[in-house]
């Protein structure tokens, strides 16, 4: 630094200071990880995870204390996001009892992330739900097929431009009342 | 109707003995699948008895039973394995749709429903509800047992 | 009578002989089929032939390749799987080698129906996925869109809350240790069961019109108050069902039979356990004390006193023990409401989100324009996400709810507690007898609503 620059712009030009969790283990856990950015979303924590790195996180927060993987969804948001999908993380630990939310985004074309199942076995069948409805693939899950579709079936039904697939209904003709 | 001869020798023809012996022992056959399951379930517990009508025996194999209750909705997946079960049921069968989902798929007007049971089954009953309570089921397995009475279901 | 031939003389010498028993046949020992015990047999040969030592030529050696193995299909149509779950087992013998479970046979689209349907509507909807357990589910959905609106419910509604899923606990709880008992034999619980159920059903009839899949408590409260006369009819069931579990206590608890169908079958550690996110009754069955009324109360739950069961050993016994004392909480909880019941409002007041009274429509123009708006659109929530979770008798019931402003969710997912405790189906059933399976099954509870929605 020259002598020229004084400590108000020295503040100014200085990057301003990343939101952090005020619980103590959350904290450690987002100081270690510079890509990762924390939002407390009405009172609950979120983890906002780069794609690359989702399993490398995931293996951090396993060693912070979540033993719990309560769920792993996904969120189709079609135009209204710059990258289509989300994929949802919720995260229980038991021991501190706290909860975490990880969220990472997959593109439109061919959508995938790694898969957590190495990290906490718990999340087999959620992924395989995720596969199903919205055709994100999970590398690295042992096995992942359609869960709850038939095995032939075509398309990804949570997706936003599969339709519901409702049946007009026909009502009987009413009668006049004189 | 029967008629009396002296010494207390009943005749009726065999169309009529055949129909009150069906009627009068039915045994279900187990195709529970969703909360309607529960309800026919407590249709067949103490409170509302199914075994006044010598229905409490469930058969779990279809090749034992001549009633099929589709108690629930019917997905996509399950519609093969219903026709199935249906198919293995010998005659003379009949199927109660219990429920609105079963009916006519009920609220769930989607992709994953099969709209009303009547798509893969002959449906002899439509029980509506959701789900139907014990009388609404037991007012459906009387009417079942009066048509074939009247012999309005030849079967 | 003619005079005796060769043949009939001949014949009574081998009458004689044998009536005279003088001579008797050649007793000639062998060693085949030897039953006496001599002092110089060794321990083991003593042990078989007491028959502590069951000699099973059915187990094989770890040498058995897996073409040897026999895949065996159970279900989805079948007594005792709970509804439509499928399961395929590899089968060495009798010991089960792999479990797959199959699902989706009742796979409903409710997702997907819930974002055609507005936030009021969604009650209806969401209660129908654990369908033992309606108001749980009920309560996870509106408390995430209470969570998303940002408002409070009124102590006197978080109480109605409270009673009534304490009230499903018990009725929930009955319906698994009926089926329990009538897949492992004691087909008398069914009726038991049912019949306490009963109760608990013309209650919920009373309160909220119907015996099943309220749609009673909604955003921002509750549909209605409670019926006159309910502290009666509570505590006529306060009376009744711990008499009642008593008599399952007599019937079950002590049972050599339930014991020996029972004890150390399905085992899961408390570390596969929460490897595998199990929760509810069956990882308290491992002895985790995990209770998300405890660790994060919910509606005013923690102004009640109450404990959480626990169990030893991960068996079915104790998933059984640990069903029967939550009953017994649950109770200890509704007598409490009963006591502590608040009064006042039973929803919210805000004019957006709750319709107003029936009779003001009639007087104030304003009420029915609210009323209208309400029914066609909706209230419209601002856009978030949240995930709230509930203790549902299956374990944890969570709710992760996206709003994107509209007066529809844009995504609501349910987090199923039968779905991801089925996923330790395999783990339990592992290197364990057929004969267990379905004690298994049935002691892991799965709702197939829950699991598929």
């Amino acid at each position: 630094m020259s002598e020229e620059t004084t400590t108000a712009e020295e503040a100014l030009l200085a990057e301003p200071a990343r939101p952090l969790p005020e619980n103590p283990v959350l904290r450690a856990l987002f100081e270690g990880y510079e890509t990762v950015g924390w939002e407390s979303s009405l009172g609950q924590d979120v983890a906002h995870v780069p794609n690359e790195s989702w399993a490398e996180f995931a293996h951090a927060v396993r060693g912070a204390g979540f033993e719990v993987c309560v769920d792993v969804t996904a969120v189709d948001w079609m135009r209204e996001r710059p990258e289509r999908f989300e994929i949802v993380a919720n995260l229980l630990s038991m021991e501190h009892i706290l909860r975490l939310r990880m969220t990472t985004t997959a593109g439109r074309i061919d959508p995938s992330v790694a898969s957590l199942v190495p990290v906490w076995p718990g999340a087999n069948f959620a992924e395989r739900e995720a596969y199903d409805m919205f055709g994100v693939r999970f590398e690295g899950h042992p096995d992942l097929t359609r869960i709850l579709m038939p095995d032939d079936w075509e398309g990804h039904p949570l997706r936003k431009d599969f339709g519901v697939g409702s049946v007009p209904v026909q009502f009987k003709e009413s009668h006049q009342v004189t | 109707m029967a008629t009396t001869a002296p010494g207390n020798l009943m005749m009726t023809t065999v169309d009529r003995a055949a129909r009150w012996a069906r009627t009068r022992s039915m045994f279900p056959a187990t195709f529970g699948l969703a909360c309607c399951a529960i309800e026919m379930m407590a249709t067949g517990a103490a409170h509302y008895d199914l075994a006044r009508f010598g229905m409490e025996v469930f058969r779990a194999s279809p090749r034992q039973a001549d009633l099929m209750i589709v108690a629930g909705r019917v997905s996509q997946k399950m519609a093969p394995v219903l026709r199935q079960v249906y198919d293995q049921m010998p005659d003379p069968k009949w199927v109660i749709s219990m429920g609105a989902c079963a009916s006519t798929g009920g609220m769930f007007n989607n992709y994953a429903l099969v709209q009303g049971v009547d798509q893969v089954v002959p449906v002899d009953i439509y029980v509506p509800g959701c789900p139907p309570g014990p009388q609404s089921l037991l007012h459906g397995i009387l009417t079942l047992h009066d048509k074939i009475m009247n012999g309005e279901i030849n079967n | 009578m003619s005079e005796p031939t060769i043949e009939s003389a001949q014949i009574t010498e081998v009458l004689d002989v044998w009536v005279a028993g003088t001579e008797e046949p050649e007793f000639s020992p062998t060693d085949e089929g030897e039953q006496e015990i001599s002092d110089h047999e060794s321990a083991a040969r003593l042990d078989e032939q007491f028959g502590r030592v069951v000699e099973d030529d059915y187990v094989f050696d770890d040498g058995v390749d897996e073409g040897e193995r026999m895949i065996l299909n159970m279900g989805p149509q079948h007594p005792s799987t709970h509804g439509v779950l499928r399961l395929q087992i590899e089968l060495e013998g009798e010991i089960i080698r792999r479990t797959k479970p199959i699902i989706g046979y009742l796979h409903t689209g409710m997702e997907k129906t819930g974002e055609q349907l507005s936030f009021s509507q969604g009650g209806t909807n969401v209660t129908r996925m654990d369908y033992l357990a309606p108001f749980h589910n009920e309560l996870a959905y509106s408390l995430a869109v209470e969570r998303l609106l940002g408002i409070e419910v009124p102590p006197r509604a978080a109480a109605i809350r409270v009673l009534l899923t304490e009230l499903n606990r018990c009725s929930s709880h009955l319906v698994a240790l009926a089926t329990n008992g009538m897949d492992i034999g004691a087909v008398s619980m069914m009726i038991y069961g049912f019949r306490e159920r009963e109760q608990i059903l013309a209650f919920f009839e009373k309160t909220t019109g119907l015996r099943m899949n309220h749609n009673f408590i909604r955003p921002g409260g509750v549909a209605a108050d409670l019926a006159p006369g309910w502290k009666d009819d509570v505590a006529a069931i306060l009376v009744e069902l711990p008499r009642r579990i008593q008599q399952y206590d007599d019937l079950l608890k002590d049972n050599p039979i339930w014991l020996a169908r029972t004890r150390g079958v399905g085992v899961i550690s408390s570390e596969e356990a929460i490897e595998y996110g199990i929760t509810g009754p069956p990882l308290r069955a491992t002895g985790v004390s995990w209770d998300l009324r405890k660790a994060f109360p919910y509606s005013g739950i923690e102004n009640y006193e109450f404990e959480v069961a626990v169990g030893e050993r991960g068996d079915v016994y104790d998933r059984y023990r640990v069903r029967v004392d939550e009953i017994h909480e649950s109770l200890k909880i509704v007598e409490q409401v009963m006591d502590l019941m608040p009064k006042g409002d039973y929803r919210v007041d805000d004019r957006k989100v709750t319709p107003p009274p029936r009779a003001r429509i009639d007087e104030s123009m304003e009420a029915l324009i609210h009323h209208f708006k309400l029914f066609t659109e909706g209230f419209k929530v601002p856009p978030g996400e949240t995930y709230v979770a509930v203790e549902s008798p299956r374990g944890e019931l969570g709710c992760y709810l996206v709003s994107d402003g509209e007066a529809r969710p844009y995504r609501i997912h349910t987090r199923a507690p039968s779905f991801a405790n089925l996923q330790a189906l395999p783990i339990a059933m592992a290197d364990s007898l057929m004969a267990d399976t379905v004690a298994t099954i049935a002691s892991m509870d799965p709702v197939m609503g829950d699991v598929d929605r």
